[in-house]
């Protein structure tokens, strides 16, 4: 059994993200992006018949996705809510490729859409989070990324430099991106460091900024793809590991559960990190880079910080990584920012990266990280010549 | 006295006797009768071994900073007395906590060697922190 080839993204949609939301509402953000990625795939709404969604923060709700599919007026064979934190967009494409598999659908929008509204209440957590994690402090995901951080420095070396490095990179191709948030002026290393201390280690530059947005992607059997306006972007593997919720309880914090997650995703494909002409790895944080190339292989166990300073990241590098600027640049619109890494890597395959094109990219790694370094879920997506 | 308006924990009837035992000034963690494993947060059943033969053992207090942040601006209201030092403790028996460490946040260090105390933050509770051993 296996996912490898059975399905395609043939169509995404995904708006400029706004700092601030005025009058606009997750369920229309929704709507916006589903009409857009339905008509990039050259699709009518009428060919969708299988809808995941990821419950917005700003407007939650029970039994969400048939609430949400009857508000885009969706007729559906498969419907499900993914709640597997950032990790959510990249677990509907292979969830997507599985029920087409199966046999339940043949076209599956994937969709997340967030507002940002700035005094809102974080999103509950359950009691044993708020017994033993909220009376301390441990409120929201910077501090565990920070501990991750700080116990990565003091057991492989890795160094402040090295972390901005990731930010600064990243920033360089977000220069070329005008749905970016953060397009409009690059960074230094200096510049990253010299920013506002949030949480020791990591500094403002290096954490994700909240933004309001949304994002749709088509998936579809072979069938459909062959009427597809797009090349198919193919799925060649998928993989997904969780062992923690609360880092504290992780066996290790600084080797992730990405490391079964990406071994597993690369041998259903077949292929190796080194083989990819492209990575979008989940970028909450600066740190979360650093980690996600070591234990998915692209280079050895604790090396991940002289990685990111030995290679150029950006678009025109030799290790091109978030080419859309990643999160830190893109912004964070919800779930939509675990999004924006998987509609990058189908960007960048299907050769739409316009003035940030990575040239000749074929094959493609993305990793969708959720909570604290918990979820993981690995794509190795490739375009057929 | 001034009110406390941080989050408190909310006991569960697995997770009582820690609290109780913190109020009376002690560390006291489930141990599984199977597999001899400490266990924290309390669980009703051994997270290594699924064994439901628990019980209850005081600890020696000890530890280890595993990690920690300095939390410079905190993401909720309640904690905007900040700064605070947030930390894993590993514990000599093993097991890891949440903590907070109870000193200058400069002098905090992964690897420090720890010992518990306990904060009294209002008559019905008790935290359990830690200090420099």
């Amino acid at each position: 059994m296996s996912l490898k080839g059975k399905a395609a993204a043939i169509g995404i949609g995904e708006l400029k993200p706004v700092k601030e939301p005025g009058d606009l509402t997750a369920l229309g953000l929704m709507a916006r992006v589903a009409a857009e990625a339905i008509a990039d795939a050259g699709l009518e709404k009428k060919d969708i018949d299988g809808f995941l969604v990821g419950v917005p923060f700003s407007d939650p709700g029970m039994i969400y996705p048939a609430s949400a599919a009857e508000v885009l007026g969706l007729n559906v064979r498969m419907l499900n809510q993914v709640d597997i934190g950032g990790a959510s967009p990249a677990g509907m494409i292979w969830r997507a490729a599985a029920a087409i598999d199966a046999g339940m659908c043949s076209a599956v929008l994937c969709i997340v859409a967030d507002l940002n509204k700035v005094g809102d209440q974080r999103p509950p957590v359950i009691s044993v989070q708020r017994e033993f994690e909220a009376p301390y402090g441990n409120i929201g995901a910077n501090c565990g990324y920070a501990m991750i951080a700080h116990r990565h420095m003091h057991e492989y070396g890795t160094t402040a430099r090295q972390m901005a490095k990731v930010a600064v990179d990243q920033r360089t191709s977000a220069l070329k991106n005008p749905l970016a948030t953060f397009n409009d002026k690059a960074l230094t290393i200096d510049d990253v460091l010299n920013s506002r201390m949030i949480v020791d280690p990591l500094h403002l530059y290096e954490i994700v900024s909240p933004v309001s947005g949304g994002a749709a992607i088509i998936v579809a059997s072979s069938e459909v793809a062959k009427r597809a306006k797009n090349p198919p972007i193919w799925l060649l593997g998928a993989g997904e590991y969780a062992n923690h919720s609360t880092i504290t309880y992780a066996p290790s914090i600084t080797e992730s559960p990405i490391k079964p997650a990406a071994a597993a995703a690369f041998k259903m494909a077949g292929l190796q990190p080194k083989d990819m002409d492209l990575a979008c790895p989940y970028d909450c944080y600066t740190i979360t880079v650093i980690v996600t190339l070591e234990d998915a292989g692209f280079c050895k166990k604790g090396d991940g910080g002289p990685f990111v300073m030995e290679h150029d990241l950006t678009y025109a590098g030799d290790f091109p990584c978030n080419t859309h600027g990643g999160q830190l640049s893109f912004g964070q619109p919800g779930l939509a920012g675990g999004m924006s890494h998987v509609t990058e890597a189908i960007r960048q395959l299907m050769g739409r990266g316009g003035e940030r094109q990575v040239k000749g990219a074929a094959l493609g790694y993305v990793n969708g990280n959720g909570g604290i370094m918990s979820e993981q879920s690995s794509l190795v997506l490739e375009r057929r010549s | 006295m001034s009110e406390y308006y941080k989050p408190l924990p909310k006991p569960s009837p697995t997770s009582r006797p820690f609290w109780d035992a913190a109020r009376r000034h002690e560390l006291t963690l489930q141990r599984c009768g199977a597999c001899r494993v400490f266990i924290y947060y309390p669980r009703d059943r051994c997270p290594k071994c699924f064994s439901d033969n628990l019980g209850w053992e005081r600890l020696s207090g000890r530890g280890k900073v595993y990690s920690f942040t300095v939390v410079r601006r905190a993401s909720s209201r309640a904690f905007s007395d900040a700064p605070y030092v947030l930390a894993i403790v590993e514990l000599a028996e093993g097991p890891r906590m949440t903590t907070n460490i109870v000193a200058p946040p400069d002098d905090v260090r992964v690897e420090m060697p720890v010992e518990v105390c306990f904060d009294d933050v209002t008559p019905d509770h008790t935290l359990v922190k830690f200090k420099p051993a």
